[in-house]
């Protein structure tokens, strides 16, 4: 199987401080790859590199489409990226409030990718909508109400749910259980990780939080001042950290 | 009889030669919207001064110009515009839009189909169709320019999910050509399908903005729709009550205090030319 995703000597620097230093990562289809690492380490940097809102200065994206040819996300045009971002790809902020429209209704903010893509039926939109807000465990009854008024993590799962409605092949994710407290935390895991078992997606996700790296990740980088530090499968990273880096996160976990 | 210390037309041959290239820049991309440099007029930005700015710059001493302002011929407006122009380049007037070469229309486009050779030039207070929902120009510039018009999708969605219906009853957001999102101007939603395929040269001037565009003859213009909610044009259900017409577009008159209304024609030319005929008739 090849790689959906390749990413080869990326290096970018703000000033002084060096973001990213030689990373390089593939993704596979259906497989979810954590970045971990402290705050500053450059892990989202690496993620808005990786989805191309972001240009490196030294190295390369490679993205395979469908029918199995390799195009580089950051010369592939900014309409082609565009098109990209709405059917094949999907972004879910931390912030809800960067993803959502919040003066849209739950159910246009659904519909706004189906839409953009060419749908023209409102029946089927709606329809489409209606099922989304179920899989997301949102009451449908909600179609028609405003994001503003839903909670941290309705608006978080209302997100997801825009995002996945176009069934893309890849997710980036940037710590989207950020700002949530614990039982809304594990509802919202345990639902990603069904739905992307469901789907088959393949995921990119960051985060600080090494409890949802392990409940979600089948691989994990560890990432500090811009490099990978480690590398591997979640539970042999976590398990048996090797870098002195990786034990002192592992080590600082709290148990409950 | 033109009056003195004027060039014809006003506008001086410079800058009207500035405003043709744009005009023809805009009919060479049907719904493209064109930055020109807009002049101090003799009126207010807001009362017409990119439509003025177009006619300026297309009249010709052998052309016969027809002003309206909201289909009516003898407003405020209609007649200023048309006096100024006859003041400035001593052109002939009408009020026929059968006779007229060229028609400045403030938010109506005519009754009476117009043909081949006519100019129709529309006053636009706002150009952009998607400022309410986009308020970055740039952005704005950027959706346009990738075709990416999901967003204004997103409005006509909300507005069946909230009323049942798509709630725009004028500037009628339209698709030209099948590639450019355009804003009609604010003329009743009514009056969109009459843009379509239209035989004669349809010109628009934001004089504030600064902005041009335009539809050249037989262009397609689509009103955004649903496939299960198609675009239907309103109309208040009641003939003219001066002329009888079923067909046309009609304005609500308050003729008391006590509720009283009327409904009569905006258009006040197809009016009198009814009422004229079913004189004639008797």
């Amino acid at each position: 199987m090849s790689a959906l995703l390749e990413a080869s000597g990326l290096a970018l620097r703000f000033g002084a401080v060096p973001a990213l230093d030689d990373v390089s990562l593939e993704v596979f289809p259906g497989e979810v790859v954590a970045i971990v690492g402290e705050s500053g380490s450059g892990k989202t940097t690496l993620l808005r590199v990786l989805s191309g809102m972001m240009r490196p200065e030294a190295g390369e994206v490679r993205y395979r489409d469908p029918e199995g040819g390799l195009h580089l996300v950051h010369d592939m045009g900014e309409a082609a990226q565009r098109r990209l971002h709405r059917t094949d790809w999907g972004f879910v902020h931390q912030n809800p409030r960067d993803g959502l429209r919040m003066r849209v209704s739950a159910g246009g903010n659904i519909g706004e990718r189906l839409m953009a893509v060419g749908a023209r039926h409102y029946g089927q939109i709606r329809a489409e909508a209606d099922e989304w807000l179920r899989r997301v465990e949102i009451d449908p009854a909600r179609i028609d109400g405003m994001p503003a008024l839903f909670s941290g993590g309705m608006q978080q799962r209302l997100q997801i749910a825009r995002t996945l409605v176009t069934r893309p092949r890849l997710v980036f994710m940037d710590e989207p259980t950020g700002g949530l407290d614990v039982s809304v935390q594990a509802r919202l895991l345990d639902m990603i990780r069904a739905l992307v078992a469901d789907l088959g997606l393949a995921v990119v996700i960051v985060t600080h939080d090494i409890a949802a790296a392990r409940l979600l990740a089948h691989r994990l980088l560890v990432m500090r001042r811009g490099q990978v530090v480690e590398h591997g499968l979640t539970d042999r990273v976590l398990d048996d950290p090797q870098h002195e880096y990786t034990q002192l996160l592992v080590a600082s976990v709290l148990a409950a | 009889m033109t009056a003195l210390g004027y060039n014809f037309g006003y506008l001086d041959e410079n800058t009207k030669r500035m405003i043709r290239r744009a005009l023809l820049k805009a009919v060479a991309v049907p719904g493209h919207q064109v930055p020109f440099g807009a002049r101090e007029m003799p009126l207010p930005y807001g009362w017409g001064t990119g439509g003025i700015a177009v006619t300026a710059s297309v009249i010709g001493a052998g052309d016969r110009l027809k002003v309206i302002d909201q289909g009516a011929d003898d407003t405020t407006n209609a007649v200023s515009i048309r006096r100024f122009f006859a003041k400035v380049a001593g052109v002939e007037t009408t009020e026929r839009t059968g006779e007229a070469t060229i028609i400045q229309t403030r938010h109506r486009i005519p009754e009476t189909g117009l043909r081949e050779g006519q100019i129709l030039v529309y006053q636009v207070p706002m150009p952009e169709p998607l400022f309410r929902l986009e308020p970055r120009v740039a952005e704005t510039r950027r959706m346009h320019a990738l075709a990416d018009y999901g967003l204004m999708h997103v409005k006509l969605y909300e507005d069946i999910a909230r009323h049942g219906h798509v709630a725009i009853s004028y500037n009628y957001p339209v698709l030209v050509g099948g590639r450019y999102l355009m804003s009609p101007s604010p003329i009743p939603a009514f009056d969109n399908p009459k843009m379509d395929r239209m035989p004669a040269l349809q010109l628009f001037g934001a004089g504030r903005e600064k902005r041009i565009y335009a539809v050249p003859p037989y262009t397609s213009v689509k009103s955004l729709d649903f496939e299960d909610h198609p675009f239907r044009p309103v109309r208040a259900d009641a003939p003219c009550a001066l002329c009888g017409s079923r067909e046309s577009y009609l304005d609500e008159v308050v003729v008391d205090d006590k509720g009283g209304r009327m409904f009569v024609c905006s258009d006040t030319d197809y009016c009198n030319t009814r009422q004229a005929a079913r004189e004639a008739a008797e």
